[in-house]
């Protein structure tokens, strides 16, 4: 909300400057975003009044005209402006003046008419950007005059960001009381004078909905002359808290608001058929609101209506056929006050967003309405003429919000803040707030006043205390609390060891967006995502990601399109599976590489990263489990993967992820030209742990055998492995392959695979004679299983 | 037969000259091989007077052990020597760089967080965590977000059909942790959130920590005090807060937490506040006996604050020239 702060100082004046005044909203809670500052330097500018006009002999859009500003004889000026009228009056500056954008005038010929200074428009004296010509002021304006004493310049406009909780505050009435309360400034708050009613003329109101609208103030006025002027205190108020002045019947119901935070609306009396009723929508009803849109209205939607049907929203705006214009003589004057239940939500819900619904939503004081009317209709009245009949209150008292006394502990107020402050100070505190008080054994019972409608339990009135007492005031203390310490497991790797790992193995770590495109994704998983936005941001975000891939290949693409040729990254986050009912968010690690295994470099050959250099990362990650006994690489299918280059990865019979090359036909998709290799795991399943167990470390000496066999191309390493480990598992500690060798002197479909054992046992040294029977045994079960045939 | 010390003399000019380990050789044989000069008198020790034999014998074996310690020297020194060449031979360029990968890195926005979370560890708070597709009840409701309120159409919501949706902060970890741990209760809870929101200074998904203790006594003064030391500690220096009374529906007083920033600037940090009755009441907790605080910051602006970011979208294009600053 925008105010203007000479308005703001008419209800509430402290001793204290803009800035400091700026703060102490801001520390209270109503943040202060932006002072716009105008009408500085202005000073030399008068009031002028154009006393002819005549065309400019050789300029079509320029006129010459004859301006006074009091001073000695009229002058003559060259205007371009095309609302320039004789007797107009309007801003005049003389040679020697500089404006505030920085323009020094002087004298000047102007195609060879000698002009002696310049009418202005707003948008030349910084008072705003509507610049469809000079200033038209009102035709009261004294000659002569300077303009700024004229307008009440300068002054500053402050813009605050209002909190939801204080609907109060929407209005200078509002902010002024919290000013007042805060800085121990007056409170200007005039009773306005009631205008007693001329004619007796009144228009029926039916509450016909008490529980959303339970009061409703209206008055029917007559005979007014809209094609008046708004006086230029009035506009100039408008225009400084952002509106623009239409006719007085507009102007007057918006500065009410304004003033008092009470919306209120205007009917053309004639047009409206039969008694208003406020009233529940009946779902589809169709009106057409002031701003020309047609709209179907919701059931939980309340509406003004008369016997043609709905004539407004309540709350939120007017309809076009009622609507004032200026051609209006009679009008009824609505202030209505409609809770905040049946408000909220509701413009949003048809696209809108008005001054009215912003205030109801929030709250308005309940017991505001008749003020605003009588108000209004003085200013209308004054302005525009016409005679006013009696205010009529409808009121559903059962359904206005109550106002319950509130015990505030004196103990819980220490207890919550941490500062024991006075009584003295509490209740003046309370009292300066508007709060009636009354002093208890334990503390105060209090009233809040119908605008502080937000103040219902213990806790409201405790912050408010603080609010104004200061948070600044409250002292830090740092508590002794007797936390019971944390289990710290070894059940698990710490994901911070796990990316500190990768790290160290030359990954960088990203984050990609949780949401992606259901197509890309659903080509990487093979899954369709069931979990699909309602809005989401566009439809390349648009559903909830079954696989981290889709994201990471996008960012590798990404860097490579930015000659980032060698990409290794790794990204820690939630995939996101099954129904949204029952859906399983799992935290997963999955990483990427593509481009050379090192960084290009003097001292070894440059060599394109491969599945075993993949594999031999995500096994160095799992190795932080401590046991890689029970983990499998399995041969495996995946939508995302190169067949023959994919495997499944298990500890027992538990899936911990998947890795693979990726499938050169998404490799395309995603405009990655170079090989891509994949790994995503499940990181809860992947990095289970358990603490050590120390066996003891053999003393005696280990013995090493070498076999090597030829068997079938499709025997896989494991398989080998396996068997000969089998073979004499309290012989054999452990099995390796250390060369694998397919070419001239091997059968095609065979390959020669060399093997390593180590023998060892815990109890004694092993003898030749051992490790033959073992080597033995291997052999046989090698030629068993495989039929492979011992090469020497 | 020359004089003992002549030949000595000799033959030490003889190893001094022997320029490597083979003419140094052929001198040792020359004079105490089996046919050696040496050799050849110790065998005729024989003809000699018995009465003359030990001090001549002695003579010949000093004679001996001179030469040996004499060989003994000039083969180290030739050792040494050929050591030395062959070691200037295989001197390498010590400016190359070394072989093998390099080092990848953390992201800015997970060092952050994980900063955060090793201050708050350390001052006993434990790590929590929730789900990113939250429910109504437990992203605003039991937070007293009341159906309809204004304060939800400020959380720009991402909803799935039927009401679920993307969890707009990390608040609905406090409900979901005091239920099912009870109070007292001190944690933290990072992870990522969501808004409906894209521009400059907003990024649809975006991390938070949250902050949760509550037990009994526990203030204001508390809060302000945690928060203090926490902004310290993780700009490692001194700084100035200010607390500005705010509005969030789960905590009253609630506040908004400026850190002066340079000489004038305020900026503001994070948001926290005593959690709110109605907050407790839906956890199941007593709120006349238990008081609490929560606080609730964004990752991405203190890592912007503390790298010196000025972009916020940068943290989410992935850029590796951006994201190796950060290792």
């Amino acid at each position: 909300m925008k105010i203007a702060e000479s308005w703001l100082r008419e209800w509430a004046d402290p001793d204290i400057g803009t800035e400091a005044l700026a703060e102490r909203l801001t520390m209270a809670g109503h943040e202060v975003d932006a002072i716009e500052r105008q009408g500085q330097g202005l000073d030399d500018v008068l009031i002028g009044e154009v006393l002819e006009v005549g065309k400019h002999p050789d300029a079509d859009r320029l006129s010459v005209c004859q301006v006074t500003d009091g001073n000695g004889a009229p002058v003559t000026v060259v205007c371009g402006a095309p609302n320039v009228r004789p007797g107009m009056k309007t801003p005049f500056a003389r040679p020697g003046v500089t404006l505030p954008n920085g323009m020094k005038l002087r004298k000047a010929k102007i195609r060879g008419v000698e002009s002696s200074g310049m009418l202005c428009s707003a948008t030349e004296l910084g008072l705003g950007d509507e610049a469809d010509g000079i200033m038209d002021l009102a035709q009261d304006a004294p000659t002569g005059d300077p303009l700024p004493a004229y307008l009440n310049l300068p002054d500053a406009i402050i813009e605050l960001d209002l909190t939801p909780n204080r609907g109060d505050c929407f209005s200078i009435l509002g902010i002024a009381r919290d000013v007042s309360a805060l800085t121990g400034a007056n409170l200007e708050d005039p009773d306005f004078e009631l205008l007693p009613a001329t004619i007796d003329d009144t228009h029926l109101v039916e509450l016909g909905a008490p529980e959303g609208c339970p009061r409703f103030a209206g008055r029917v006025i007559r005979g007014i002359d809209l094609s008046a002027k708004s006086p230029v205190w009035m506009t100039e108020k408008l225009r400084r808290a952002g509106l623009r002045p239409i006719h007085p019947a507009v102007d007057v119901t918006n500065f009410v608001m304004l003033e008092l935070g009470q919306p209120l609306h205007a009917y053309d009396l004639t047009l409206v058929q039969g008694p208003i009723r406020p009233r529940m929508g009946e779902q589809g009803e169709k009106l057409t609101l002031l701003d020309g849109k047609e709209i179907e209205v919701n059931s939980d939607t309340l509406v003004i209506s008369d016997d043609s049907g709905a004539i407004g929203i309540g709350g939120i705006m007017g309809g076009l056929g009622t609507a004032v214009t200026e051609q209006t003589t009679d009008i009824f004057l609505e202030a209505a006050f409609f809770t905040q239940d049946v408000i909220a939500g509701r413009a949003r819900s048809y696209g809108m967003h008005t001054d009215a619904s912003l205030r109801f939503e929030r709250g308005v004081d309940p017991e505001g309405q008749a003020r605003a009317i009588e108000r209004a209709s003085q200013l209308l009245i004054d302005i525009a003429g016409g005679d006013a009949g009696p205010t009529v209150v409808e009121s559903s008292a059962q359904h206005l919000p109550p106002r319950d006394t509130i015990r505030v502990r004196r103990e819980r107020i220490t207890r919550l803040l941490g500062v024991e402050i006075e009584d003295g100070r509490i209740s003046d505190i309370f009292e300066r707030l508007g709060l009636a008080v009354t002093a208890v054994a334990d503390g105060w019972d209090v009233v809040a006043p119908s605008h502080r409608f937000d103040i219902e339990i213990e806790v409201d009135l405790i912050e408010e205390v603080a609010r104004v007492y200061g948070y600044d005031e409250i002292p830090e203390a740092t508590a002794i609390a007797e936390t019971p310490l944390e289990v710290v497991t070894e059940s698990s790797v710490d994901t911070e060891l796990a990316c500190a790992t990768l790290v160290a193995r030359d990954y960088q770590e990203v984050i990609t967006y949780s949401f992606v495109e259901p197509a890309a994704d659903e080509r990487i998983s093979g899954v369709r995502s069931e979990l699909v936005l309602s809005n989401p941001i566009s439809s390349e975000m648009s559903v909830m990601r079954t696989s981290l891939w889709p994201g990471m290949l996008i960012a590798a693409a990404t860097n490579a399109s930015r000659q980032q040729d060698r990409v290794r990254l790794f990204e820690l986050g939630k995939s996101f599976h099954g129904a949204l009912d029952n859906h399983t968010e799992v935290v997963r690690i999955a990483g990427l590489c593509m481009g050379s295994v090192q960084p290009e470099q003097w001292g070894s050959k440059s060599q394109s990263v491969d599945f075993f250099d993949i594999k031999s990362d995500l096994v160095g990650l799992l190795e932080l489990t401590g046991d890689l006994s029970a983990v499998r690489f399995e041969p495996a299918q995946h939508p995302a993967l190169q067949p023959g280059q994919a495997a499944v990865i298990k500890r027992g019979d538990v899936e911990l992820g998947v890795m693979g090359k990726l499938h050169p036909r998404h490799s395309k998709a995603f405009e990655l030209k170079r090989d891509v290799f994949l790994f995503e795991l499940d990181a809860a399943a992947a990095l289970a742990s358990q603490a050590p167990k120390a066996e003891t470390v053999s003393k005696y000496p280990s013995i090493r055998r070498d076999i090597a066999v030829v068997v079938d191309d499709k025997v896989s390493a494991d398989a080998l492995t396996e068997a000969v480990a089998s073979s004499s598992p309290e012989l054999i500690s452990s099995v390796r392959i250390f060369d694998i060798y397919k070419g001239p002197g091997i059968e095609a479909g065979l390959k020669s695979v060399a093997l390593g054992l180590i023998l060892q046992e815990t109890s004694r040294t092993l003898t030749d004679e051992d490790a033959d029977q073992a080597m033995a045994a291997a052999i046989k079960e090698l030629q068993d299983k495989f039929a492979a045939e011992l090469r020497d | 037969m020359r004089p003992l010390n002549e030949l000595i003399e000799t033959a030490a000019a003889e190893i001094g000259a022997a320029a490597d380990l083979a003419a140094l050789d052929a001198v040792r044989v020359t004079y105490l091989g089996k046919k050696g000069e040496l050799t050849a008198r110790l065998k005729s020790l024989s003809e000699l007077p018995a009465d003359e034999r030990p001090k001549a014998g002695q003579e010949i074996n000093k004679a001996k052990q001179e030469l040996q310690a004499r060989l003994n020297a000039r083969k180290e020194a030739l050792d040494t020597a050929a050591l030395e060449a062959q070691l200037a031979g295989d001197a390498v360029d010590v400016t190359l760089p070394g072989r093998g990968k390099g080092i990848g890195g953390r992201h800015p926005v997970a060092r952050a967080m994980a900063r955060i979370d090793r201050i708050f560890r350390n001052a006993g708070f434990g790590i929590r965590s929730g789900p990113e597709i939250e429910d109504d009840f437990h992203n605003f409701t039991a937070l007293n977000f009341p159906e309809n309120h204004p304060a939800r159409a400020l959380h720009d919501t991402f909803f799935f059909p039927g009401g679920s949706l993307l969890r707009t902060h990390t608040s609905p970890v406090q409900i979901r942790s005091m239920v099912e741990e009870g109070v007292p209760i001190r944690i933290i809870a990072p992870g990522r959130v969501y808004r409906c929101d894209s521009d400059q200074t907003h990024t649809p998904m975006f991390h938070q920590v949250e902050g949760l203790v509550i037990d009994r006594g526990v203030s204001m003064a508390n809060l302000k005090a945690v928060l203090h030391q926490f902004v310290e500690s993780y700009f490692e220096r001194d700084a100035r807060l200010r607390f500005r009374a705010s509005y969030f529906p789960f905590t009253e007083p609630s506040a908004e937490v400026d850190i002066l920033w340079g000489e004038d600037k305020w900026l503001e940090i994070l948001g926290c506040g005593m959690v709110h009755p109605n907050v407790l009441e839906a956890a199941g907790v007593d709120s006349e006996e238990f008081t609490g605080y929560a606080f609730g910051m964004g990752v991405e602006r203190l890592a912007m604050l503390r790298y010196g970011v000025t972009d916020l979208r940068t943290f989410f294009e992935n850029d590796l020239r951006f994201l190796r600053q950060f290792r």
